[in-house]
């Protein structure tokens, strides 16, 4: 996305990401000097300057690290478990126009449920531990993937389909080199909001109750007040979201290298 | 006598649109009590209008489609399910988007579980009899539409299908791709003579390739309406043999019959 914008600017590189930089320093700049000249309350809009400290020493002394482990480790297993399942029942459902039909509505409804309210009930389930969290992560990271998937098997080609069959494709081995490679494919395309989601299950998963994690933090800063550190911990979450972020498209540019570059891209 | 190589009896394929069964409206009939045969090591095209049921036929012989009525021989022996002696080149892009040049050829071999070693040499031979001995690790949206055809070539011939079933295989290509492709599918033809079923709308095409040429009358209710066979001597070239007398005094001849149908067919598309 922010590729494509900035081709289409006058801006490039270096001197673009100069610019971008600069852009953030001032919106933080502002944000200090309104707090400082007290146009803002301190009280209620923390001060830059403390959160950036906060941040660095979280990280200096190392006591973030325990809590962004365990952040974490709820995200991948949420995703994992959820993509997996997502990949493995909707490829079930895609080709099974029975067993399609009969749940369709259920699924549907579950897909419109707001299930972060299920929080409650899985922390009652699961306890206050990190499996919660996970359970929350998995019913958002499956619903994107399984539509994705059940997307990926329809969307098969019926002349490739005719073909591999006429090449002598047994029903194994038409799910084997046909459906499951265009299921991943449409998988690691969603895989962006995916990994987002398993993180938004996590962090709102401890938010709601636990004893660990990023979540915990900003939960524990809130309850006496510190603004700061409720920042501090947003700060931490989006640089890791970022770098989760840019991990998955690592791993999608690797898997992904048969597909035509998006049409207006660049080619390199 | 040996049995023909592909013997359509009386074949009709009826569609029935879920529309058309609602308002009780006759369902719509693609082909018509149609007979055709392909002699061994024949080269046989069948040319008809644009939407005439040309495909509907060939996805018959593959065993594709059952045919509402009638039925067909391959080798004199009934067709049950797919064609397995028969090779498909379809319109479309067939390729597997995933996979390499060098793959899609292993495919089929893959298929037959064929040691992968053996499958790939194998492979890389075909390749480099359709001309792409160096682009084997490319993926199809990195070569051109004529190199993806060559592909899709490699793919079925690896088979060694007794068949080949062609459905507008260089229609997508331009004029310079397509007569080169023309002559080199002629090449692999005349190497062991298979028996082939090509479909076109290009009756240069048709004549320049072809043992015998049938031409379909426009749809609903597609049938024969012609045959001619071609007595040009092989081998030929075709970028030449369009400059023969007898060439175009059969194309003159062909096209006679066919005018009349094809301008029906231009009336019933253009009244969709």
């Amino acid at each position: 996305m922010s590729k494509a914008s900035g081709n289409k600017s006058g801006l490039r590189g270096p001197m673009l990401r100069f610019w971008q930089a600069l852009l953030l320093l001032v919106v933080f700049a502002v944000w200090q000097a309104l707090v400082v000249t007290n146009v803002l309350p301190k009280f209620f809009f923390g001060e830059p300057i403390k959160v950036l400290t906060r941040a660095v020493t979280w990280f200096t002394t190392g006591t973030i690290w325990p809590h962004l482990a365990t952040t974490l480790l709820e995200t991948v297993l949420a995703f994992v478990i959820g993509a997996t399942s997502a990949l493995v029942i909707g490829l079930w459902l895609a080709l099974n126009p029975t067993a399609s039909a009969l749940t369709e509505p259920y699924i549907k409804a579950m897909n419109s449920m707001p299930r972060v309210i299920l929080a409650p009930i899985f922390a009652v389930w699961f306890g206050l531990g990190i499996w919660s969290k996970v359970a929350l992560g998995i019913t958002l990271v499956f619903f994107v993937v399984f539509f994705n998937v059940y997307q990926g098997i329809r969307e098969v080609s019926p002349v490739v389909l005719a073909n591999t069959r006429m090449l002598g494709a047994s029903r194994s081995q038409l799910l084997r080199t046909v459906y499951l490679p265009s299921a991943t494919s449409w998988v690691l395309s969603s895989l962006h909001t995916a990994v987002g989601m398993a993180f938004v299950g996590a962090v709102v998963g401890e938010y709601l109750g636990s004893s660990k994690g990023v979540g915990y933090l900003i939960l524990q800063a809130e309850g006496v007040f510190d603004v700061n550190t409720v920042f501090a911990g947003i700060l931490v979450l989006t640089i890791f979201a970022l770098l989760l972020d840019g991990l998955v498209g690592l791993v999608e540019k690797r898997l992904l290298v048969w597909r035509p570059a998006p049409a207006g891209s660049e080619a390199h | 006598m040996i049995a023909p190589a592909v013997a359509l009896r009386d074949v009709t394929c009826r569609f029935h649109t879920t529309r058309a069964l609602k308002e009780g409206i006759p369902a719509y009939v693609a082909v018509d009590q149609t007979s055709l045969k392909i002699a061994n090591g024949e080269f046989v095209s069948v040319i008809g209008p644009t939407g005439c049921g040309k495909s509907t036929l060939l996805n018959v012989t593959a065993g594709l489609l059952k045919p509402s009525e009638g039925s067909v021989e391959i080798f004199g022996d009934i067709l049950r399910g797919l064609n397995a002696k028969a090779g498909y080149m379809f319109q479309a892009d067939s390729l597997l988007p995933w996979r390499t040049a060098l793959e899609n050829v292993t495919l089929g071999l893959e298929y037959r579980r064929v040691p992968a070693p053996e499958a790939t040499a194998h492979a890389m031979e075909w390749l480099d009899r359709v001309g792409l001995g160096g682009f084997g690790d490319r993926y199809p949206h990195q070569l051109s539409g004529g190199m993806r055809k060559r592909v899709s070539l490699a793919q079925m011939l690896i088979l060694d299908p007794k068949i080949l079933l062609m459905d507008e295989p260089f229609s997508a290509l331009d004029v310079q791709t397509r007569v080169l492709m023309e002559n080199e599918l002629l090449e692999l033809w005349s190497a062991d003579r298979k028996s082939v079923l090509f479909i076109t709308h290009d009756l240069e095409e048709a004549i320049a390739l072809s043992d015998r040429v049938i031409a379909l009358s426009a749809g609903p209710g597609t049938h024969p309406i012609g045959e001619w066979a071609i007595d040009l001597p092989r081998p030929r070239d075709i970028a030449e043999i369009r400059l023969a007398p007898r060439f175009v005094e059969l194309h003159r001849l062909i096209w006679e019959t066919m005018k009349e149908e094809v301008l029906k067919g231009y009336v019933q598309s253009q009244r969709k």
